[in-house]
């Protein structure tokens, strides 16, 4: 894959898009189609894409593996912690009208915040897998 | 046109081929979706299954063999079990209402509410994201430990052993 000029240009022109892509859908579904989910799925590609033309360690120097397992339990810690800060302001778990002085704005506020935590923590275990899957056999050290 | 790319797939002994057929199966898929009005699991579909899964199967070919070894006998009970379970399934969905029939229980429970109260409640146009992050909260949260068990699992499972190598 090293001399794949063509490749290497494109990618570099598209993965900002995909990045900016992944933003949109996860900021704007409120609005339109699109959530945590899916831009967390979008976000890993963009970065797997970047794997796939420069290579794992490429990917590995961008995004590094530790950073990938504290997204993977940090996505999840916001989440929970969206649902604490709901009890600890006067609430049920998970309530978000207590998030903001006005109660809309607050469970805006909150489905925000959570859909960030699905974004973190599916980007971090689709990165993982792609990772551990293309490591194995890549590796120096490995078969 | 989904039926024929999956007997394609069956039909296949190249698992190469067989990869990129459930990638076109998995865009069919989210166009059926988006013909359906379901354009949030559309978009999974079409970022999950074609994209994400699609790498993640080439990658366990490179590992493995890419042509499929020839079955050791005639997998007849699996025949038998799959035909069973799918006549199973036909025969329920015989019970279920008619397709887009109004007076059907989903549209009579909880569905009405969501949509009539999502906006002045929440604030939020799009009537899933609300159902998803707001109403059904806890189910999200769910699912969310879900994906994180999955991560972890394939932590557990594959990084030991690349260090046992090293």
């Amino acid at each position: 894959m090293r001399s794949q000029l063509v490749l290497r240009v494109i990618a570099k022109l598209l993965i900002p898009f995909m990045l900016l892509f992944a933003l949109y859908v996860q900021f704007h579904g409120d609005f339109g189609p699109g959530g945590g989910f899916q831009a967390g799925v979008i976000t890993a590609a963009a970065v797997i894409f970047y794997g796939l033309i420069y290579g794992l360690p490429a990917a590995r120097r961008l995004v590094p593996d530790r950073f990938v397992e504290s997204m993977i339990a940090g996505g999840v810690l916001l989440y929970g912690g969206v649902g604490v800060a709901g009890m600890l302001l006067g609430g049920n778990f998970l309530d978000y009208f207590v998030l903001a002085a006005d109660p809309v704005h607050g469970q805006h506020r909150g489905i925000l915040l959570v859909e960030l935590g699905v974004l973190i923590t599916v980007a971090g275990v689709m990165l993982k897998i792609f990772y551990v899957f293309a490591g194995r056999g890549r590796d120096p050290g490995g078969a | 046109m989904m039926i024929v790319v999956v007997l394609a797939m069956v039909l296949q002994r190249n698992l190469f081929g067989v990869v990129v057929l459930s990638g076109i199966y998995s865009f069919l898929m989210a166009t059926v979706l988006v013909a359906l009005d379901a354009v949030d699991v559309a978009m999974t579909e079409a970022a999950v299954g074609a994209g994400i899964s699609t790498v993640l199967l080439l990658g366990a070919i490179y590992l493995t063999r890419a042509s499929e070894a020839k079955p050791l006998r005639r997998p007849l009970l699996p025949l038998v079990v799959a035909l069973g379970v799918g006549g199973a399934l036909i025969h329920g969905t015989l019970g279920l209402p008619a397709f887009s029939d109004p007076a059907a229980p989903i549209h009579t429970h909880v569905a009405p509410r969501y949509i009539e109260q999502a906006v002045t409640e929440t604030g939020v146009p799009n009537v899933v994201t609300a159902v998803l992050a707001s109403y059904r909260g806890y189910d999200t949260f769910g699912e969310t430990i879900v994906v994180f068990t999955a991560g972890i699992g394939v932590i557990a499972l594959l990084r030991r052993r690349r260090k046992d190598r090293d």
